[in-house]
């Protein structure tokens, strides 16, 4: 049993990482606490439900279309809320209180436009059978959120490691006004990196929506305190930090629902925040943060 | 008599040593110097001495008393102003206003007294004014005490944020190239109002670029290369002194310049 | 007293209206206040829920008289506000940020599946002990009191650390001091907005203190300003007489409120009504 629940919460992990990984990278290279980022989320969600329920894709096809698809979304977004506070250097504040405006914004206009209510996901898209491993039970869909985000966070990380480009955004990461002076285009690598936070989060809305068989305008901001959660455990702009603190909260939440009370999932996630900000702010890799004045 | 002192005060970043084992001893009265080649260490030196920094190792102490791990706001009430390198004077409050966010900390009259509007806020008030102009005569900026700050020309602003940290009456004035940017008439200026404060009483420790401006002004001066003291003494002593030379112009060029002068 | 029968027509039909620009006139007090020292709290809406329910449950359950209940609406907001306000005092503003929008859904969440407070249902029946007279002498009394404060050296002290929170320290101001002083009292009076707003609509639900709410009252503040404390509260009069005004575009009502954020933070920084507040000097 423990067992089991164990594979439920590092599955439940997964997409807690991935979520928490494009948000973090956002942060870790542009300096932006991008809280549009949830949309994006919803965004991926619902274009697989156009693209699977008015298209009829497989899930196959669907999942990869509707995160780039999310991500070409959050480039234009991006742009038009954050390139004037980019140019003018306006401190960290602005543009997480513009961002905030504008997801409010696009979750609100879009329950106006389809309404509020629960979408489902057309049946059949993955097989319903579960396969036994050791007397552990994971169905198709949870296999496939461990391969999807498996892939995307291997390709993030040789992109980040390995190419020029992640080259780059790792000197934007560390000094922004240096990165520019180097040469490197810091317009075109914004843009790049709402793309990929944008792709990333738009994967995760479709593994979600797939996993938990629900889609609805707002499902990107329950997810926003996990989130805030996994990327100051793991450190602010830190990518191994929110994989692993990601992982860590799936299964610390599995297990309060399953040993203590599934009431209690979010007070959980929420105690340990502030408990980490009483003690160790800067999470398992983050900078130092403290500031004195 | 010495007003601060430093001792191995230390500042480590990961693969860098910005300050290192640095002892510094300013004495009561008078205009001192830290110069140094850029990077030398000059501004983290007065961060950690003005709180913005916390140091990796060593002390600091003020008056004789140790407060090494006072934060900020606390120095400026035991006595130390200063200015920075990028002038941070508030521009949306006038000139009066500014100078007078100066005389906070000698301000006292709690939240209370301010609700209730008491007689002794509002004589606090009057005082403050009082003290903020005679820092603004100082500078020489009473003819613009209601304009909004960020309508001065810049060596104005430069004048403003002196007076600010002047209001307050510090015993220590830090001030972080003060004359960055200005032509060589403003400089003059601000080097004859440098002196007018020392005379008033206050220590004045600055750091800067402009060579000049330190020789005729200082009466010691500290350098630093690479975060350590290289020399401290006389303006006389440090021109000649081949550390300093060597500091600036790179072993290579030293040892040509020592060669043509014999 | 009798009232002229137009008057008390007027009232009964818009009686709830104006309690609601009370009481958001309050809550955009309680954003002014954090705004105004340089910080970004979106907790209000929290603390909001945090009083409403905490006040509900004392006259529903304890059965303690409103004089008492009022007051006490603040205590587990201010609880909430230390808890999270002390820790983050010496990071940087992103993390007070991130932690309050955190503890609204959190709170949501908790109220959900709380049975004490009605769960999903909420809490019904809460008698109608705030009176609009009441509401308003505490909008009244709380500007007046901001007023003061800001139109003196505190306030100075308030606007420097807005401006340049580093030169503040320098020049003696104890920024930590002040910072959690303003979250204290964003919490105290946003804790008496929801204790207000739950004894005069008789039902309060775990939805009304999420996530719109908090970035609704930020709406509020950014709109009308942040120079004088009348500012923000004429912003949220604007905000809530205008979806009244514009009955069809309800469902619009945050997109608009959104929008406005975006808005003023990339075009009118100052608010619409860019006063600043003029002080002994200036």
């Amino acid at each position: 049993m423990l067992a089991q629940q164990l594979v439920n919460g590092v599955l439940l992990g997964a997409t807690y990482a991935l979520f928490a990984l494009g948000f973090t990278l956002m942060f870790g290279v542009l300096r932006v606490i991008n809280l549009t980022y949830g949309f994006y989320f919803t965004a991926g969600a619902f274009l697989s439900l156009l693209l699977t329920a008015r298209f009829g894709l497989s899930i196959a096809l669907a999942l990869p279309l509707a995160a780039i698809g999310a991500g070409v979304i959050a480039v234009v977004i991006d742009w038009a809320l954050l390139t004037r506070l980019r140019r003018k250097q306006a401190p960290e504040l602005a543009s997480l209180m513009v961002t905030l405006g504008g997801v409010l914004a696009l979750y609100s206009a879009m329950t106006a436009w389809l309404g509020p209510d629960i979408r489902r996901l057309p049946p059949g898209l993955i097989s319903a059978d579960a396969i036994v491993l050791w007397g552990l039970r994971v169905t198709a869909a949870q296999f496939l959120i461990l391969g999807a985000t498996s892939v995307l966070v291997a390709a993030l990380l040789v992109l980040l490691r390995g190419t020029r480009l992640g080259l780059a955004l790792r000197a934007m990461a560390e000094r922004p006004d240096a990165a520019g002076l180097m040469g490197i285009n810091t317009g075109r690598a914004a843009a790049l990196v709402s793309f990929m936070s944008g792709t990333l989060a738009g994967a995760g809305g479709v593994l979600i929506g797939l996993n938990f068989n629900a889609i609805q305008p707002f499902m990107g901001e329950s997810m926003m305190l996990r989130g805030f959660v996994v990327i100051i455990v793991g450190g602010l702009g830190d990518v191994r930090g929110a994989l692993i603190a990601g992982l860590a909260l799936g299964i610390i939440e599995v297990l309060t629902a399953g040993y203590v009370s599934s009431n209690l999932k979010e007070a959980v996630a929420f105690m340990i925040l502030v408990a980490v900000l009483w003690t160790r702010p800067q999470g398992l890799f983050g900078r130092s943060v403290v500031r004195r004045a | 008599m010495t007003l601060l002192t430093t001792a191995m005060l230390t500042r480590r970043y990961t693969g860098l040593v910005a300050v290192d084992a640095v002892d510094l001893r300013v004495p009561v009265g008078g205009v001192h110097a830290v110069i140094g080649p850029n990077g030398a260490g000059k501004t983290t030196l007065f961060n950690l001495i003005s709180g913005l920094v916390v140091p990796t190792s060593g002390t600091i102490s003020f008056d004789g008393r140790n407060i090494t791990r006072l934060p900020p706001y606390r120095r400026a009430a035991l006595g130390i102003g200063r200015t920075f390198q990028n002038i941070r004077i508030f521009s949306e409050m006038s000139v009066l206003e500014n100078v007078l966010t100066g005389l906070h900390a000698k301000l006292h009259v709690g939240l209370a007294g301010v609700a209730c509007r008491l007689p002794a806020f509002h004589a606090e008030e009057r005082h403050a004014v009082g003290a903020a102009r005679a820092a603004l005569s100082l500078v020489g900026l009473s003819d613009r005490a209601d304009r909004q700050a960020q309508s001065l020309a810049y060596g104005d602003q430069r004048r403003l944020e002196i007076a600010r940290a002047m209001a307050q009456s510090p015993r220590l004035l830090l001030l972080d190239e003060p004359a960055a940017g200005m032509n060589p008439a403003e400089t003059a200026a601000l080097a004859a109002l440098v002196r007018r404060i020392a005379d008033g009483g206050t220590t004045v420790l600055l750091v800067e670029h402009d060579m000049g401006f330190v020789m005729s002004l200082c009466d010691s001066i500290t350098v630093l290369n690479f975060g350590r003291k290289i020399f401290e003494g006389a303006p006389s002593a440090v021109r000649a002194e081949p550390a300093v030379v060597e500091a600036y112009l790179g072993a290579r060029l030293a040892a040509k310049l020592r060669a043509n002068h014999g | 007293m009798t009232i002229p029968p137009w008057l008390d027509d007027f009232l009964w039909t818009y009686g709830n209206l104006i309690n609601a620009l009370g009481v958001n006139g309050l809550l955009a007090l309680s954003m002014y206040v954090v705004l105004s020292v340089g910080q970004l709290s979106l907790g209000q809406a929290a603390f909001m829920g945090l009083g409403a329910y905490s006040s509900a449950l004392m006259t529903l359950q304890l059965k303690l008289p409103f004089f008492v209940v009022l007051p006490a609406s603040c205590l587990l907001p201010v609880a909430f506000a230390l808890a999270i306000g002390i820790p983050t005092l010496r990071l940087s503003g992103v993390y007070l940020a991130i932690a309050t929008i955190g503890l609204g859904e959190v709170l949501r969440a908790v109220y959900l599946n709380l049975d004490m407070v009605g769960g999903a249902l909420g809490l019904n029946g809460i008698p109608e002990k705030a009176q609009t007279w009441m509401i308003f002498s505490l909008l009244i009394v709380a500007v007046a009191g901001l007023w003061l404060v800001a139109r003196s050296r505190i306030g100075r002290a308030m606007e420097a650390m807005r401006e340049d929170t580093t030169a503040a320290a320098v020049m003696g101001i104890n920024v930590g001091r002040y910072q959690l002083g303003a979250l204290v009292t964003s919490a105290v009076l946003a804790g008496i907005a929801g204790c207000l707003s739950a004894h005069q609509s008789s039902f309060i639900g775990p939805n009304e203190y999420g996530f719109e709410p908090a970035v609704t009252i930020l709406s509020f503040a950014l709109l009308g300003g942040i120079g004088t404390p009348i500012a923000p509260v004429i912003g949220a009069w604007i905000l809530t007489l205008l979806p009244e005004m514009l009955r069809g575009f309800s469902d619009l009502r945050l997109v608009f409120n959104g929008l406005i954020i975006v808005g003023a933070v990339l075009f009118l920084p100052r608010g619409l009504i860019g006063w600043r507040m003029r002080r002994r000097g200036a």
